[in-house]
């Protein structure tokens, strides 16, 4: 376990550092690219840029460059803005955290509840008519654009059907904090989770209906039907709990890209300032150390993630080891 | 969406078919048995065709520049001449909205956009855009994803290690973020790409298509790699060295062949992916570039008409939809058809 941990952390900083490298490559050192002009704003002047240039320490060898980067990020955390001077880029993330765990945590809940169900319907009902019927609503789920859906479910609720008594409790887009009004804020968020769920519930329930037929063909099912175990239990003690290892692998993975910021379409969609949108917005700035801060964030999320999928997939399948 | 890709890993042996007919005519004649899959190649090769048929659509039929600003322009509507941009649309009844659908194929089907422009006719010019991107960069991606894998997987040791770290780390990153990323610099800051004699301008085509490629390749790789993997120590492999084939030809003649069925399961789902990808940067502002539009692009600039005239963005995301759905159909069955494992699956029911 300890040398898992090691090993586990290792990495991380390992990644952390070559996607550190790359962004600050591709922002700093694609040739025709100079951050002092986009720091300086239209037409500046040349004394401008160097005076910029000095300020900033974009005049130094790029290696003591990403050194200052790294230090104001992880021992001096004064890393400020470009764009919006004197913001403090550290508290501006971990003031967006809380909205992107919110959205991401509520719609895997949504997802995992769905998916399984409709997953292990259709396998137990195959031969039917109801489980072609089920994978092709889940086809269907995968194949919607999910900034698109947002979209639409906005023209629905905003726009269209919101004077009725369908939607006319859905407040207008935007992110309440939990802290500052519970039911606000599980009112704002509801449209935007079942949004982000429908892609993943297509997708799991997929994954689940394949595995769970796969494994009732597997011995132990059938000495377990043989002990004389009921139904029920067969399928959810020994047929659910294996295929949920496949399962539980893709989730974390799939969980830690989203809270790592590949929500933002969502966000964008829904006006949810979260950290996919402060990463978009940061991008389209050029606002590059909230670029920097932003990416390591989502790498040490998804570095974590994978760690945690491994510790699961320990627990669910005795034969895997931890290294 | 990378479980996509691992969920067939295990794809295509054809070694394991019945012996007397080759195993792509085994494979073929189940795809073509497959209704729901042909109908779904049908519905893809339909778009396919009504989108590169756009220049005469616009040309012949609607009679509209797809790309003019037309905000003064005028259509007909029941015998009557109208105005495209009707005064006082919206709540407020301020500015004006562009008109609407007239269900009239030669006066504005769709209606008409922000910049007086047929939606219709933007529409399969922006699925030209799309497919070209998605099919493109699908295609670039699981021809350099194999070339890799086949190298790591063939040399194995240092060169392995190495090449499947590198797509590690890419792996350890949101694709989307690291599109986004890439994107804004080539796209928006600097004039296009330069790199050595090739310059690709910001609004060509291939810069997006190059993008999505790139950060797609790590998805095709895995898989590959796997298959290469296993192939390389059967037993007509080892044959082939013991007869001192050269490198090469135990490369492209002995485990290509038989790992090509695996890209083939993949291209479709991957092409599926693309134009997903295509159209969320292409959302964000970061895919393709006007003057060009993709379906991506349709939708974005359709954001300030959401409430208004809600069918410019829908029409383009009915088209994704579409598009992706006959594909992931259309993928399954390729899968089914290519996958002795799926066959086990379905006799052992």
């Amino acid at each position: 376990m300890l040398n898992f941990i090691i090993r586990r952390l290792l990495w991380t900083v390992l990644v952390m550092f070559a996607i550190t490298l790359l962004v600050f490559v591709i922002f700093f050192k694609t040739p025709g690219v100079d951050p002092a002009r986009q720091i300086a704003g239209r037409n500046p002047s040349p004394q401008v840029l160097a005076e910029i240039r000095h300020q900033f320490g974009l005049d130094e060898p790029f290696p003591v460059q990403y050194g200052l980067m790294m230090k104001k990020i992880f021992i001096t955390r004064d890393l400020v803005s470009y764009s919006n001077q004197g913001q403090k880029v550290i508290p501006e993330i971990a003031a967006a955290v809380p909205a992107t765990l919110s959205l991401v945590v509520g719609a895997a809940v949504i997802w995992i509840v769905v998916s399984i169900s409709m997953g292990l319907l259709a396998a137990v009902l195959k031969g039917t008519f109801f489980d072609p019927l089920l994978m092709i609503v889940a086809l269907i789920g995968i194949s919607i654009p999910v900034f698109w859906l947002g979209e639409v479910v906005n023209l629905i609720s905003q726009s269209r059907l919101h004077d009725t008594f369908l939607f006319s409790w859905v407040p207008p887009l935007g992110y309440t904090p939990l802290t500052q009004d519970p039911l606000q804020w599980f009112k704002g968020l509801v449209l935007p989770w079942i949004t982000l769920s429908v892609l993943y519930i297509g997708f799991y329930a997929r994954v689940l209906r394949a595995s769970v037929l796969e494994i009732q063909n597997e011995d132990y099912i059938r000495t377990a039907r043989a002990k004389g175990l009921t139904e029920r239990r067969v399928l959810l003690r020994h047929t659910l709990r294996n295929s949920m290892i496949t399962y539980v692998s893709l989730f974390g993975l799939d969980f830690g890209a989203l809270v790592a910021g590949g929500v933002l379409l969502v966000e964008i969609v829904f006006g949810i300032h979260g950290l996919g949108y402060l990463a978009y917005q940061s991008l389209t700035n050029l606002d590059l150390p909230v670029i920097m801060a932003t990416v390591i964030y989502a790498a040490f999320f998804i570095v974590l993630a994978s760690a945690l999928v491994d510790v699961a997939y320990a627990r669910l399948d005795p034969r895997v080891r931890l290294t | 969406m990378a479980a996509v890709l691992e969920e067939v890993t295990a794809a295509g042996d054809p070694g394991q078919a019945v012996a007397g007919r080759s195993p792509w005519a085994l494979a073929g004649r189940q795809l073509l048995r497959n209704r729901l899959a042909m109908a779904s190649l049908a519905l893809f090769l339909l778009i396919v065709v009504a989108c590169f048929l756009a220049p005469f659509y616009a040309k012949h039929i609607a009679h509209v520049d797809a790309f003019a600003n037309n905000i003064n322009g005028t259509t007909i509507v029941n015998g009557k001449k109208v105005p495209l941009m009707e005064a006082g649309g919206g709540t407020l009844h301020l500015g004006v909205t562009p008109i609407g659908p007239t269900w009239d194929p030669a006066h504005y089907f769709l209606g008409a956009d922000s910049q007086g422009r047929d939606v219709m006719a933007l529409v399969l010019y922006g699925g030209r855009a799309s497919l070209l991107v998605g099919i493109g960069s699908a295609a670039i991606a699981c021809l350099a994803a194999t070339i890799l894998a086949l190298i790591a997987g063939f040399f194995g040791g240092t060169v392995d290690a190495l090449l499947s770290r590198i797509m590690d780390l890419i792996w350890a990153f949101p694709v989307i973020l690291l599109a986004i990323c890439i994107g804004t610099e080539l796209l928006t800051s600097s004039n296009g790409l330069q790199f050595g004699p090739i310059h690709i301008v910001a609004t060509s085509l291939w810069l997006p298509t190059l993008i999505i490629a790139v950060i797609y390749v790590p998805y095709v790789y895995r898989p590959i790699r796997g298959h290469v993997l296993t192939v390389i120590n059967k037993e007509y492999a080892e044959a082939a060295i013991a007869l001192g084939a050269s490198n090469l030809r135990l490369m492209f003649s002995d485990i290509l062949p038989n790992v090509v069925s695996v890209v083939i399961v993949l291209f479709p789902l991957m092409i599926a992916t693309t134009i997903f990808t295509e159209a969320a940067l292409s959302f964000l502002g970061v895919g393709v570039q006007p003057p060009n539009v993709s379906w991506g692009t349709i939708i974005s600039d359709g954001q300030q008409l959401l409430y208004t005239r809600p069918i410019v963005s829908i029409a383009p995301g009915i088209m994704i939809v579409l598009t992706v759905l006959a594909l992931n159909v259309l993928g399954d069955g390729i899968r089914d058809a290519l996958d002795p494992r799926a066959k086990l699956r379905v006799e052992g029911q």
